[in-house]
């Protein structure tokens, strides 16, 4: 062990050069951040303007709100207040309430199916749905985006809340495939039964959560 | 080069069996089986039967000549795969699709192991995973039995243009005076709607089904044929069919509402032939005496948990694949004693 | 240990041939294999991830090859792993400014570019001992080589799976989609296959085969 043959880099320079690398590093990352920040946010808005607008036809802008217990506040970042519910607002062109908008999601047959829906104050009811991810079954579960008969169900779902403001005044619930006879029911598609109830949980679970909390407070939105 | 060879005076007798000579006995067991589905679904039967054998056939012989080897055509073995295969395929299955499977059961399923006796899985059964996994809904698409005009017209899938989507055979069927055709298999309604098909409907041979699945008792005849001259392991079936039906009658006895009974278990899908045709194919189940009860002990439970609780109806196929995935286990763990050795001796 | 290693720093053909064919990452090396089974479920996505894979590769050997004698060896693969790091949030921001949806297809894998053993294999076996310019040249071959092998997975997935490339429908409406093909099973069965094909293609110049 006496005189290795090649001398000990000192720890001096180990850390130097690292720490240079290191700030080197620094100053690419936060530059690009900084560089790339507006244009991400551009089209994260873009992307959530197109899919709000599409379960919400006619609508021109968008708000992100949150519905708590105490009340509606609005969203600037991406956090959502403990015990809330993020939802969307959506406004037409003269600045009036259109509708509103949230997410729900519910275990399919391979992963969570996620959509958004729309809701309208005025008839209590969802208007309109759109896939926002799944992994189903090409062929089979993915009716649920083609399937016109299906998504009949989602022009005027009957999503009414109870007078004591607590729940849904009825559950949102998938029955088997020609079988629906209320307003507050969704005909499943034959044969991907399995995707049909994951979207009609989902979309109950979402809105029980939500509606409630909302509703008391739906003339806050208005401009 | 130096095993002792053991030297008996003579005369010697040849026992007569061989692996052709199995084989072949295999595929004549399997005839009146094939000729029931004719009976039953006609041309478009008959075509898928000819159609998939052809195309297992031909893949063994152009692998055969593109690596080299003799040609194994006459041991009888693609043929059992392809008339296997087509038997559990839907009997208005594209043939294109039939082609794709028997191509895949083939190349993938045996010849890439090594050629028979070298398959890890039963090659019918990865030929039929591979067009469940990729053709879900034309797997899932049947015609009812007996059709009025099944042997004088196709049905207009069979025919599809290879890579095109199967037309829809739900206007063909009206023009058929089939009664009450329901487009589920008795497994799948009892599933999603909680009916359970009677007995008597199962073995008329009229359920909706896969093209050889119906005829259990016929398919049992061909079976004890297969063992009563010791072609086929008779202890595999029994295993297979009596933990599935003892599974059933468990979960009957837990609650009878919702489970069906035991005969119904064993009636529906493709339980028989899987037991008796599949799960006994020399090459992929164990030999040891135990090692087989254990192999179809596994088998039919594992299909009696994926038909109750897993996301598929129907869970043979899948069950006899996990079963051949183990067999080199089972085998390691049942070895018997050597006559005369110590029972805790290591080497 | 008789003579130090003396690198060959003489830019040749092979140079750049060497990661698109003799040493192709995934027919020949096998390696980033969690990217090339999980992203290519169609060509723009394979091609999306090559090119950001590339990317990376190329801007941090070269980074690496320009300081590669200041770096101390105790701390070597530390600082690689930071310029690597880097480059991949770069990539990372850049995606996301151009295509939110290319940057949801690809999802996590993006990030997971920064444990490509390529990228590392590279640094450590090629850009710390080679001079920038030839090191730039091994990773850009690397790069699309492994560009191409994506490519040709996604391709064969999107066209079989889906009766597409690159979204333009090749077979008209009445195709029939292989479902397995865009699940995970199809990764396997079209690596196994471009596998084979590539093991034939490289083993018949040496027997002088041919037709």
């Amino acid at each position: 062990m006496s005189a290795p043959e090649q001398s000990q880099t000192p720890a001096s320079k180990m850390i130097l050069t690292m720490g240079v690398v290191a700030c080197v590093c620094g100053v690419l990352i936060v530059g690009a951040f900084q560089s790339t920040q507006e244009a991400i946010a551009e089209n994260k808005r873009i992307v959530l303007e197109r899919a709000v607008f599409k379960v919400l036809p006619g609508a021109a802008t968008v708000r992100k709100y949150a519905a708590t217990p105490a009340g509606i506040q609005p969203l600037t970042g991406d956090a959502v207040p403990e015990g809330g519910v993020k939802f969307y607002a959506a406004y037409d062109q003269s600045g009036g309430l259109k509708g509103i908008a949230a997410e729900a999601a519910g275990k399919g047959y391979a992963d969570t199916v996620r959509v958004l829906y729309g809701y309208e104050a005025k008839c209590q009811c969802i208007v309109g749905i759109s896939v926002v991810s799944m992994r189903e079954t090409p062929g089979i579960g993915d009716k649920i985006i083609t399937d016109q008969a299906f998504l009949k169900n989602f022009e005027a779902l009957d999503v009414r809340v109870n007078p004591e403001m607590t729940a849904l005044a009825n559950a949102v619930k998938t029955v088997k495939h020609g079988s629906k006879s209320n307003a507050w029911q969704i005909d499943a598609i034959a044969g991907a039964t399995v995707t049909s109830k994951a979207v009609g949980r989902g979309i109950n679970d979402s809105a029980q959560a939500l509606l409630p909390k909302l509703v008391a407070h739906i003339g806050e939105l208005q401009p | 080069m130096s095993q002792p060879i053991e030297l008996r005076a003579a005369p010697h007798q040849h026992s007569g069996r061989s692996v052709p000579v199995i084989m072949r006995n295999v595929v004549y067991s399997m005839l009146p089986i094939c000729a029931f589905s004719v009976w039953q679904y006609g041309l478009s039967a008959l075509a898928l039967l000819l159609t998939v054998t052809a195309a297992c056939l031909l893949t063994e012989r152009l692998l055969n000549r593109a690596s080299a080897q003799p040609n194994t055509l006459n041991d009888w073995s693609a043929a059992i795969t392809g008339i296997l295969l087509a038997l559990t395929l839907p009997p208005a299955f594209p043939l294109w699709m039939g082609v794709v499977s028997g191509f895949v059961a083939i190349a993938i399923g045996k010849a890439l192991f090594g050629g028979l006796g070298y398959n890890v899985f039963n090659p019918a059964l990865v030929g039929r995973a591979f067009v469940q996994a990729a053709f879900p809904v034309a797997i899932t698409t049947w015609v009812p039995a007996f059709a009025t005009q099944r042997f004088s017209e196709l049905v207009p899938s069979t025919l599809t243009a290879p890579l095109m989507m199967p037309p829809d055979v739900t206007a063909w069927i009206k023009q058929q005076s089939v009664d009450a055709f329901t487009g589920a298999t008795p497994l799948a309604r009892w599933k999603f709607e909680n009916v359970a098909v009677s007995a008597n409907d199962l073995l008329s041979g009229a359920a909706t089904a896969s093209t050889g699945e119906t005829s259990a008792i016929l398919i049992l005849l061909c079976g004890l044929y297969l063992a009563a001259r010791k072609f086929m392991d008779w202890r595999i079936p029994v295993a297979v069919l009596a933990s599935a039906a003892a599974t059933a009658w468990l979960f009957q006895l837990y609650d009878p509402a919702h489970y069906p009974s035991p005969l119904f278990v064993l009636l529906s899908g493709g339980l028989v032939l899987g037991a008796v045709f599949m799960a006994t194919d020399m090459a992929t189940s164990p030999v040891t005496p135990l090692g087989v009860w254990i192999y179809g002990a596994v088998i039919g439970v594992v299909t009696m948990m994926i038909r109750y609780f897993g996301g598929l109806t129907e869970g043979v196929m899948y069950a006899i694949l996990l079963g051949n995935a183990l067999t080199p286990f089972i085998d390691q763990f049942t070895q018997p004693r050597v006559f005369g050795a110590q029972k805790d001796e290591k080497p | 240990m008789s003579l130090p290693e003396q690198a060959d720093d003489s830019i040749t053909l092979d140079t750049f041939l060497e990661g698109v064919w003799r040493q192709n990452p995934v027919f020949v090396m096998v390696l980033g294999m969690c990217p090339t089974l999980a992203v290519t479920v169609s060509a723009i996505n394979a091609l999306s991830m090559g090119v950001a894979t590339t990317f990376v590769l190329v801007s941090s050997c070269l980074l690496i090859s320009m300081i590669r004698n200041l770096v101390p060896k105790e701390v070597r693969i530390a600082t690689y792993i930071v310029i690597i790091a880097t480059f991949v949030t770069l990539v990372d921001y850049l995606i996301q400014a151009v295509s939110l949806k290319l940057y949801e297809a690809l999802g996590a894998f993006i990030q997971l570019i920064v444990v490509n053993c390529i990228i590392l294999g590279r640094a450590e076996a090629h850009a710390s001992k080679h001079p920038p310019l030839k090191s730039v040249i091994n990773a850009l071959g690397m790069g699309v080589g492994f560009t191409i092998g994506l490519f040709a997975l996604g391709g064969t997935r999107e066209i079989l799976g889906a009766g597409n490339l690159f979204g333009i429908s090749l077979f008209g409406e009445h195709f029939q989609p292989w479902v397995v093909m865009v699940l995970p099973p199809g990764g396997f069965f079209v690596l196994g296959g471009w596998l084979l094909l590539f093991a034939l293609l490289r083993s018949k110049p040496a027997t002088e085969g041919g037709h």
